[in-house]
C-alpha cells in the first residue's frame, strides 16, 4: 500500500518567518528516506508539512505542491484529518496517552475514527504490537497504563499506535534521540522491517543512523541564522556519504561544521 | 599550577544560621496559617455537636415556637443540596465549554480576549450583586416567584468564573505532544479534545469544580434575595420559597434564645460536613479514574 510522494517548490512559514524555501524532491515508496542537517535547518518543519501537521501551529502555513501518487495533499477540498490518517507520524519524544492502557493506546487511532468489533481490535492490536517488536514484552500487561513502560518501549508503543491505523507513509521525527543504544538498535531493526510495507521518512541527527537505515538521504542547510532552510542535495545514501557533489554536504558529513 | 585552586570548604556559620532561620520562619508561617483553620473547626465542632442529632437532620422548623428547643435543619439541607446541584448543572457545562473555547479554539482573537476579560470581571462580582441581579431580572422584571431555582441561578453566576479558570488552567497543563499525537493518528480536533484532552485534565477539572461548589455552598446574601426564606420543607426547587443552610445559620444566630444559637452552630457544622463529604466523593472519583489504578 506504500505510496510515493512528489514535492514541488514547497515553502513553509511560521507567521511572517519563512522556515524553509523551495524544496523539491521525490520520496520513494517502500524505501527509507533520511533527512539530515544542522539544527534549525527546517528538516522537522518540512517533515511536518508532509502530513499537514505544520498548519496545526497557530500562524503556520505552507505554499507549494505536495502530491501523493495522483492526489494533491494541499488541494482545497482535501480534509487534513484524512491526510494524517494516511500519513502517520512518530515524534521525537515518546508520547503515549497517559490516561489509556497499552491496549487502548494502540487501539486509539482506530477507536477514535471508526467502530470496530472487539475481535477485530484484538487482532489489529496484536499485529501492530508484533510489528513494532513489542508484543512479547507487553502481552501479559496490555491493560496496564502505557506510561509505565521504559522510554524505548514507549517509543515502540507509539510506533505500534501509528502503524495500527495502517497508513501508507510513516514519518519519524528523530525517533531515537531520547533513547539508549539498545532501544535505538531495536527501532532501527524495526525501520528496516517496516520499509517492506511503508514508505518511511526519518529525520535524524545521527549520521551513522542515516547511513545504516536509509536508502536515500537528503541534506538540508541554511545560509545563515534567520534565513530559510533549503534542500542542498539528495541522492542514494551511499553516494551522499562517499562522494557528495556539494561542498557543504561533504563538510557536514565529515564533521567540519554543524 | 600557579593559578589559585579552589579549596573545598566547610559550610560557613553564617550560611548555617541563615538556613535554620529561614526554616524556622517557614514553620512559623505554617503554624500561623493553621491556627485560624483549626480554631474555626474546633469552635464549630465543640458548639455544634450538641444539637447535631437525628432530630436535627430529619426535622424542619415548622411549628417550632420562638423559645422551643428541638426542631431541625432538614429543610435547609434539602434546599442547599438542590440549589448547589442546580447551580452546578448550569455553570459546569457553560464553564467547561468556555474553557475549551479559550484554550483549544480561540487563537488570540478578539473574542477570546473579551471572554477572558469578562470572566475576570465576573470573578470580582460581590455575591450580593449576583443575588440582586437575579432578584431584579428574574423576580421583579419577569415576575417569577422566589424559588430554589432563582437561588441556583445566582449561585451559578458566582461559580461560573471559578469553573472557567480552573478548567482553563487544567486544559493548558495538557501537553501539546498529546494533541499532536492524536492529530497524527488522523483524529479530528473535537474527538481529540473529548477523548484525549478532557480525560487527561479530568482530575484537575473535578477538583476545580469542587472548589467552586464549596465556595458557593456557604453563600448567604444571594440566597436571601432569591430563595427567600421558609421554616417548612419544600422539596420542589422550582416552586415557592426554600431554605438553605447558610440562611438557616443566619436566621437562627440572630435569635436571642440559646436553643436557636445551638441550632445555628449545628447547621454550620452540618454545612462543613456536607462540603467535606462532597470533597471526599470527588477525591474518590478521581482516585478511581486515575490511570495508575485502571483495572
Amino acid at each position: 500500500m506504500a505510496k510515493q510522494i512528489e514535492v514541488t517548490d514547497v515553502d513553509a512559514y511560521y507567521g511572517s518567518h519563512k522556515a524553509i524555501e523551495g524544496i523539491n524532491m521525490t520520496i520513494d515508496a517502500r524505501a527509507v528516506t533520511a533527512f539530515i542537517g544542522p539544527s534549525g535547518c527546517g528538516k522537522s518543519t518540512f517533515l511536518r508539512t508532509l502530513n499537514r501537521m505544520h498548519e496545526v501551529i497557530p500562524g503556520a502555513r505552507v505554499e507549494g505542491k505536495i502530491r501523493m501518487e495522483d492526489q494533491d495533499l494541499y488541494g482545497s477540498d482535501v480534509d487534513p484529518v484524512s491526510v494524517r490518517r494516511t500519513i502517520g507520524m512518530v515524534f521525537q519524544r515518546p508520547n503515549p496517552f497517559p490516561t489509556m492502557s497499552i491496549y487502548d493506546n494502540v487501539a486509539a487511532g482506530l477507536r477514535l475514527n471508526h467502530r470496530y468489533s472487539k475481535s477485530q481490535l484484538d487482532t489489529i492490536v496484536e499485529d501492530s504490537l508484533k510489528g513494532a517488536n513489542l508484543w512479547n514484552e507487553v502481552k501479559d500487561r496490555l491493560t496496564k497504563p502505557g506510561s509505565g513502560l521504559s522510554g524505548g518501549q514507549q517509543q515502540r508503543l507509539c510506533i505500534a499506535r501509528a502503524i495500527a491505523v495502517q497508513p501508507q507513509v510513516l514519518l519519524m521525527d528523530e525517533p531515537c534521540s531520547a533513547l539508549d543504544p539498545i532501544s535505538t538498535l531495536a527501532i532501527e531493526d524495526l525501520i528496516s522491517k517496516l520499509k517492506q510495507e511503508f514508505t518511511i521518512v526519518i529525520v535524524t541527527h545521527n549520521m551513522q543512523q542515516a547511513a545504516r537505515v536509509s536508502d536515500k538521504t537528503a541534506f538540508f542547510n541554511l545560509a545563515a541564522q534567520g534565513q530559510p532552510g533549503k534542500l542542498i542535495e539528495m541522492d542514494d545514501t551511499t553516494k551522499i556519504f562517499t562522494s557528495p557533489t556539494q561542498k557543504a554536504t561533504e563538510d557536514y558529513i565529515t564533521g567540519r561544521f554543524g | 599550577m600557579s593559578a589559585v585552586t579552589p579549596e573545598i570548604q566547610r559550610i560557613s556559620g553564617m550560611r548555617r544560621f541563615k538556613d535554620k532561620g529561614v526554616q524556622a520562619l517557614v514553620y512559623l508561617a505554617f503554624v500561623i496559617a493553621v491556627i485560624p483553620l483549626v480554631s474555626v473547626l474546633w469552635l464549630v465542632i465543640a458548639n455544634g455537636i450538641a444539637r447535631l442529632d437525628l432530630e436535627f437532620l430529619t426535622h424542619s422548623m415548622r411549628n417550632i415556637g420562638a423559645r422551643d428547643a428541638g426542631g431541625g435543619a432538614y429543610h435547609a439541607i434539602i434546599g442547599t443540596l438542590e440549589q448547589v446541584a442546580l447551580a452546578s448543572v448550569i455553570s459546569v457545562p457553560i464553564g467547561l465549554f468556555t474553557a475549551i473555547y479559550l484554550v483549544e479554539y480561540g487563537t488570540n482573537g478578539r473574542l477570546k480576549r473579551s471572554i477572558s476579560f469578562f470572566v475576570d470581571i465576573m470573578t470580582g462580582v460581590p455575591s450580593v450583586v449576583a443575588g440582586l441581579f437575579v432578584l431584579a431580572f428574574w423576580i421583579l422584571i419577569l415576575g417569577m416567584p422566589f424559588s430554589g431555582w432563582a437561588g441556583a441561578m445566582a449561585l451559578a453566576i458566582l461559580m461560573l468564573p471559578t469553573v472557567v479558570r480552573a478548567a482553563e488552567e487544567m486544559l493548558l497543563l495538557v501537553p501539546n505532544d498529546l494533541r499532536e499525537a492524536s492529530y497524527a493518528l488522523g483524529v479530528s480536533k473535537w474527538r481529540t479534545i473529548v477523548k484525549v484532552v478532557l480525560p487527561t485534565a479530568f482530575t484537575g477539572i473535578v477538583t476545580g469544580v469542587m472548589l467552586a461548589v464549596a465556595r458557593v455552598a456557604g453563600e448567604t446574601a444571594p440566597l436571601l434575595l432569591t430563595v427567600f426564606f421558609t421554616d417548612s420543607i419544600n422539596n420542589d426547587p422550582f416552586n415557592g420559597p426554600q431554605m438553605g443552610l447558610p440562611l438557616y445559620v443566619f436566621d437562627q444566630a440572630a435569635r436571642p434564645n440559646d436553643t436557636a444559637i445551638d441550632r445555628a452552630w449545628a447547621a454550620a457544622l452540618t454545612l462543613i460536613i456536607i462540603i467535606m463529604l462532597l470533597n471526599l466523593a470527588a477525591r474518590l472519583i478521581t482516585y478511581w479514574r486515575s490511570p495508575a489504578r485502571k483495572r
